[in-house]
C-alpha cells in the first residue's frame, strides 16, 4: 500500500493518517452512517505507538499505518460487537478476532466498527437494528448488504482498507453497490475465530478496498491456519501481492469462462454490457473466451436459504440471555427469559430466518428440506468442477442490478434473496470470488464485475483483476460526497 | 398452503420465540411463499447423489499439539453475563 510506504519513508506519521480519516470521517459520515462505533481515541494511540516505533528504528510491518474498519461481526477487544442487533447491543468481546490480531500485528490501525445487516442477514444493511448505511453514489440508495458499512466506509474514503463477512455475497454484493473492491476468500482461507457465526459451513471474512493490489496485501496478512479455527485451512498462501501487480499468471492463453446462467434472464442490460467489456478486454489481452454452463445456478437461492437459515437457527440458540448481551429481568421462569429475550432482541428478519431454518430441521422435513439441499449443494460443486476443466476463471456480473433504493425489497424478502442470485454458489461451493467495479450506469451507479475461480486459487482471481483494473480505468472514480467540500 | 398458523406457533416453541397472532399470520404468510419457491429443488434429480457434508475444502481438519495454553479467566468470560455470582451465571430458578 503507498500509504504504508509513504508512512516507512516518514513523508507522512501515522498520526497525520488517522487525523486526515478522522477528519473525512467528520465530514462525511452524518450523510453515509457507514460506522457503529467509531475508535477515534484508540486509533490516535494506536497511531503514537506506531510513530515511536518508527522513531526507534522498529521494522514497519506490511500494513503499517493504514487505518482499517472492522465490521460489527468481528471482535476486536474491548470494543463492542454489536453484529447490528439489539441482542448484542452491549456486548464487549474479551478477545480479538485472529484476523483482527493478524491485520493490528502488520501495523493497521483500527478506526471503527462498521454497521451491517442484523447477524448479516440481510443484502441492503437495512436491518441493521441501528439505521440504515447510505450508498456514497447516490444517498437514496442502499450500499447493499450485509457488509453494507464496510464498502460505504471504503467507497466515501473514509478508510482505505475495511474487512468484512460473506456468507451468500455479503461482501461482492455491496463491493459492486459502492464501486469497491470485495472479495470473499476460499472457505477455509481465513480463520473465522471471533467471526460471530451466521452459517458455520459458508462464513468467510474478506477485505474491501480501493485497489486490487490493496485487496491481495489484506488478504496475505488475513489468512493462514490458526489452530483456534478447526476449519481454517493449513494451505500455503500464494504470492498475492505479486499477483496483484501483474507479475502472476499471464493473461495471454488464458482460458476466460462466460457463464451462460449469469447473462439470462433478470440481468439489467446496462450491467450486462459493462460485464461483456471486461470479456472484451480481456479477449484483445490474448484470453480465450469460453462459455461455460453451471446448470444448477437457478437453484441455489433455493437450497442456500435451507442451509444458510438451518445453521443459523442453531448458531443463534446461543442468544438466550444468559452469557452476555440482552436480557429480560422480569422473566419468572427460565423459558419465559429465553423466549422474551429473543423477542426483544431479534429483528424481523433474523426471526423469519431462525423459523425457516428451525422448520427445516425439524422432524418430517429434515429429509424433504435439509438432506435435499446438501445434495443440491453437492450438484453446485460438480458446476464449478466441471466448469473449471475448460475455464482457469469464470467472469460475470456480481448481481443482477445497480444498487437499489431503501424500502424496495424492505417488505418483499423473496426478491430480497433473490439479489444474491449470482453470488451464493461460490459460498455453496467454497470457492473464491471477487468483485471489482467495471463501470457505470447512465445515471451514475457503480457496476461490479465478478471474477471466480477454483479452491485457493486466488492468485488468478488476483492476476486477472489487476490487468482488468489497468484496462477499465475506473479505480480511481470517487463518489461526489468524498471529493466535494 | 405450505405451512399452517399451528405448525409456525409449532415451530416458534421449538425456537424459543414467541409470536404474536399478528406476527404469527405475517410469518405465515412469507415463509409460505419462500417455501413454495424452495419447492423448485424438487424439480432435480438428487437420485445417488452425496449430500455435502459441510464447507471444508481437501483434507479433514489438520491435528494440533494436545498442549496446556491460555484460557479466558472466569472474570473476563462473566464481563458480559446480565446476571452473574460466585462464579457462575446466574438464571431464574429452574427447579421448582
Amino acid at each position: 500500500m503507498s500509504l504504508r510506504d509513504l508512512f516507512a519513508r516518514r513523508e507522512v506519521s501515522a498520526s497525520e493518517i488517522v487525523a486526515a480519516h478522522l477528519e473525512r470521517i467528520d465530514r462525511v459520515e452524518p450523510r453515509v452512517e457507514a460506522f457503529h462505533t467509531l475508535m477515534a481515541a484508540s486509533a490516535k494511540k494506536q497511531a503514537a505507538e506506531l510513530d515511536l516505533g518508527l522513531s526507534r528504528g522498529e521494522t514497519p510491518g506490511p500494513l503499517a499505518g493504514v487505518p482499517v474498519a472492522i465490521k460489527d461481526v468481528l471482535a476486536v477487544k474491548g470494543v463492542p460487537a454489536t453484529c447490528g442487533s439489539r441482542i448484542l447491543e452491549t456486548f464487549v468481546p474479551p478477545y480479538d478476532a485472529t484476523c483482527v490480531t493478524r491485520l493490528k500485528e502488520a501495523g493497521a490501525i483500527v478506526l471503527g466498527k462498521t454497521n451491517m445487516d442484523e447477524f448479516a442477514m440481510g443484502s441492503s444493511t437495512e436491518h441493521s437494528a441501528f439505521g440504515k448505511t447510505r450508498n456514497p453514489w447516490d444517498l437514496e440508495r442502499v450500499p447493499g448488504g450485509s457488509s453494507g458499512g464496510s464498502a460505504a466506509a471504503v467507497a466515501a474514503r473514509e478508510t482505505p482498507l475495511a474487512i468484512g463477512t460473506d456468507t451468500g455475497g455479503s461482501i461482492r454484493q455491496p463491493a459492486a453497490f459502492t464501486g469497491t473492491v470485495g472479495l470473499k476468500p476460499t472457505y477455509g482461507r481465513v480463520s473465522r475465530y471471533g467471526l460471530v457465526a451466521f452459517a458455520s459451513s459458508l462464513d468467510q471474512a474478506g477485505p474491501f478496498s480501493r485497489t486490487v493490489r490493496d485487496a491481495a496485501l489484506a488478504l496475505s496478512v488475513m489468512s493462514g491456519a490458526d489452530p483456534k479455527d478447526m476449519s481454517c485451512s493449513t494451505e500455503p498462501p500464494g504470492d498475492f501481492v505479486a499477483a496483484a501487480a501483474g507479475r502472476g499468471r499471464q493473461i495471454k492463453g488464458l482460458r476466460v469462462g462466460v457463464p451462460r446462467e449469469f447473462l439470462g434472464e433478470g440481468l439489467d442490460p446496462e450491467v450486462g454490457q459493462a460485464v461483456a467489456r471486461c470479456h472484451e478486454l480481456l479477449a484483445s489481452a490474448g484470453a480465450e473466451i469460453v462459455e461455460v454452463s453451471l446448470p444448477t445456478t437457478g437453484y441455489a437461492i433455493a437450497a442456500y436459504y435451507i442451509v444458510a437459515t438451518a445453521e443459523a437457527s442453531s448458531n443463534l440458540a446461543r442468544f438466550d440471555g444468559v452469557r452476555y448481551g440482552l436480557r429480560d429481568k422480569d422473566a419468572a421462569t427460565l423459558r419465559d427469559m429465553y423466549e422474551s429475550t429473543r423477542v426483544a432482541g431479534f429483528g424481523p428478519e433474523v426471526k423469519r430466518r431462525i423459523m425457516l431454518g428451525t422448520y427445516a430441521l425439524s422432524a418430517g422435513y429434515y429429509d424433504a428440506y435439509y438432506l435435499k439441499a446438501m445434495k443440491v449443494r453437492t450438484l453446485i460443486r460438480r458446476d464449478f468442477a466441471e466448469a473449471f476443466t475448460k475455464a482457469d476463471i469464470l467472469v460475470g456480473p456480481t448481481t443482477p442490478t445497480p444498487p437499489f433504493r431503501f424500502g424496495e425489497k424492505l417488505d418483499d424478502p423473496l426478491s430480497m434473496y433473490l439479489s444474491d442470485i449470482y453470488t451464493v454458489t461460490a459460498n455453496l461451493a467454497g470457492i473464491p470470488g471477487l468483485s471489482m467495479p467495471c463501470g457505470f450506469t447512465r445515471a451514475g451507479l457503480p457496476i461490479g464485475c465478478q471474477l471466480l475461480a477454483r479452491h485457493f486459487d486466488e492468485t488468478t482471481i488476483f492476476s486477472v483483476a489487476s490487468a482488468l483494473e489497468a484496462g477499465l480505468d475506473v479505480a480511481r472514480a470517487a463518489p461526489p460526497l468524498a471529493v466535494d467540500r | 398452503m405450505k405451512i399452517a398458523l399451528e405448525e409456525v406457533q409449532r415451530i416458534a416453541h421449538l425456537a424459543h420465540l414467541r409470536l404474536s397472532g399478528d406476527e404469527a399470520e405475517k410469518l405465515r404468510g412469507q415463509l409460505d411463499q419462500i417455501l413454495g419457491y424452495i419447492d423448485k429443488l424438487d424439480e432435480l434429480s438428487t437420485e445417488g447423489v452425496e449430500p455435502a457434508a459441510g464447507g471444508m475444502i481437501g483434507p479433514g481438519p489438520p491435528m494440533r499439539e494436545d498442549s496446556v495454553a491460555g484460557t479466558l479467566s472466569t472474570e473476563d468470560a462473566l464481563a458480559n453475563a446480565p446476571e452473574s455470582g460466585r462464579g457462575h451465571f446466574k438464571v431464574p430458578k429452574v427447579i421448582p
